[in-house]
């Protein structure tokens, strides 16, 4: 049984909420149960906020992910808060650029993305959460890019439809990143 | 699993629900952690052909929903908890005149202010009562997004069916959270006929309508009782709905709605690993209540004991007590302040109560 429990975490605004949204979406489109759910407390009107996502391939029962096997953090209280209640295996994509944590956990696989600075790169520094997602997407192969990418434009709104090539690129980078990453670490 | 599923949160899935079932009318105002009800609603019913008002305050949306269902309109509002008490007269009058309307109590943590965060402290004041008077709620109990969608069109459709107040009974968790919804069910439709009671224009030669909630004279009054009475009679042998999961062989059954009886779910299937038979019991209808098909559980030589997981102090356990009549032990776990079950919070206390099924920690008892 399939069942992937993410939390992605950051300041509001960071684009975290929508990053969730893409995921699960995409996931719904690759035909499997997906749910979303915020945190819409306190948190929500400023300082930390966070998502939770889960995918699996049966009926989903619990929303809520008390112990992630996926985490991206986009800041430095995120990684306090929630690297530590990672499942054993998970994977963590720490954003370097406000979070400047070294997990000393050996039973997770974490990699470390200025995705700020790759955003920049891109074009706009808006793109670091989907930056964030592309390296996820390097270190938890679940989702297709293919649905990803579908994902994406489906967050876009009407409005925004300019930014989609520059989103898909800011993804690819991250990405890329992590996967640079990945493979220095294999060896 | 369908081609037209779309990814929506609960509060808008309801509102789509609305729109199927040919909602005309949404009057409101907002609360967390339903504001997205208001707010969807004030961008699309009007591609509806609806009407959207932000009322001045909870108690004037639920006197313009009393009108709007008065000409025979098919019309809903919703808030959350704080927002649903200040609708209780409305409600009260709404059910002695016998209007078709709908209500969502997205639940927020009580009492008073409380918080936003999800909870399930307004299952007494749905289902007994809530405003003056003796009357009920038909109440609905969905668990998931697409649940929120269908119930709202299935809350329309009972309330018309029954000439009665319709409630949606939900959480701040399944209002908030994003899945799937497949709308393949819910057809678009049209109001049924109301013209034998609805107002409207004056007409030549027929009896004038009235609709009112004042019977003066105690005797007449009995009279508008005992209908109403007899409606929820009715009701309760007709439309009593819930849904089952691994309860066929269960020893331990599990009742629970909302929230957490997704929670619930996850539990049971880490303790279906384990070879642990546990089941769940989800009433869909908590007014009327599914005592008769909890009794069974409790009348089976195998179940050895009954679970109800709550967010609250201990509220719809009353209703599962009144069903089991003691035949088995009924346990209770809390959660309070607006936090919400993790599945450890459930598998615990079940491995002890197939142990001993008269576990302490967790027994119920009526004091």
């Amino acid at each position: 049984m399939l069942l992937e429990e993410y939390v992605f975490a950051g300041f509001g605004g960071q684009g975290i909420m929508t990053i969730g949204q893409i995921i699960a979406y995409a996931g719904m489109i690759q035909d499997f149960y997906t749910a979303w759910i915020p945190s819409y407390g306190p948190e929500s009107r400023g300082g930390t906020a966070n998502c939770n996502v889960v995918i699996s391939d049966e009926i989903i029962g619990s929303p809520h992910t008390h112990h992630p096997n996926g985490v991206i953090v986009m800041n430095a209280p995120s990684f306090d808060k929630f690297e530590p209640l990672m499942a054993p295996g998970g994977v963590l994509v720490v954003n370097t650029n406000l979070s400047p944590q070294r997990s000393e956990r050996d039973d997770l696989s974490v990699v470390y993305i200025p995705t700020a600075d790759i955003a920049t790169e891109v074009g706009h520094p808006v793109l670091a959460s989907v930056a964030a997602l592309g390296a996820f997407a390097a270190t938890r192969e679940v989702i297709d890019d293919a649905n990803m990418e579908k994902g994406i434009d489906w967050a876009l709104p009407a409005h925004h439809k300019d930014m989609l090539e520059m989103n898909l690129k800011a993804y690819h980078e991250g990405k890329k990143a992590a996967e640079a990453q990945l493979k220095a670490a294999a060896k | 699993m369908s081609d037209e599923r779309v990814f929506m949160k609960g509060n808008h899935a309801a509102c789509e629900g609305a729109y199927r079932a040919g909602c005309k009318a949404y009057f409101g105002y907002p609360i967390t952690p339903q504001n997205e009800v208001t707010e969807y609603m004030s961008a699309h019913i009007w591609e509806h052909g609806g009407t959207f008002i932000q009322s001045e305050s909870e108690v004037a949306a639920i006197n313009m929903i009393m009108g709007a269902s008065a000409t025979g309109a098919r019309a809903m509002t919703s808030s959350s908890s704080p927002g649903i008490s200040l609708k209780q007269e409305g409600l009260s009058y709404i059910a002695m005149m016998e209007l078709p309307m709908v209500v969502m109590n997205v639940v927020r943590c009580g009492p008073g202010l409380g918080n936003i965060a999800p909870h399930q402290g307004d299952y007494f004041q749905t289902t007994k009562g809530g405003g003056h008077g003796d009357y009920r709620l038909i109440t609905l109990a969905p668990n998931s997004v697409q649940e929120m969608a269908q119930f709202i069109y299935d809350a329309f459709i009972l309330a018309d069916k029954w000439r009665n107040p319709a409630m949606v009974l939900t959480d701040g968790t399944i209002g908030q959270m994003m899945e799937p919804v497949d709308y393949a069910s819910m057809p678009w439709m049209d109001p049924p006929d109301k013209s034998e009671w609805q107002l409207d224009e004056f007409q030549e030669g027929r009896e004038r309508h009235v609709l009112t909630s004042i019977w003066l004279d105690p005797v007449d009054m009995a009279v508008a009782h005992e209908k109403l009475i007899d409606k929820y009679e009715r009701l309760k042998k007709e439309e009593v709905r819930y849904d089952e999961y691994l309860t066929e062989d269960a020893e331990v059954l599990v009742v629970a709605i909302g929230s957490p009886s997704r929670v619930t779910h996850s539990a049971i299937r880490i303790l279906r690993q384990e070879g642990l038979k546990v089941g769940l019991f989800r009433p869909i209808t908590v007014w009327p209540f599914p005592y008769d098909a909890i009794r069974k559980y409790a009348d089976s030589k195998r179940v050895k004991a009954i679970l109800v997981p709550e967010m609250n102090w201990g509220q719809m356990i009353e209703d599962v007590k009144l069903a089991v009549l003691d035949k088995k032990p009924v346990h209770f776990v809390a959660k309070h302040g607006g936090l919400t079950f993790t599945p450890e919070d459930l598998t615990e206390p079940i491995r002890a109560i197939l142990k001993n099924p008269e576990e302490p920690n967790t027994l119920w008892h009526v004091s």
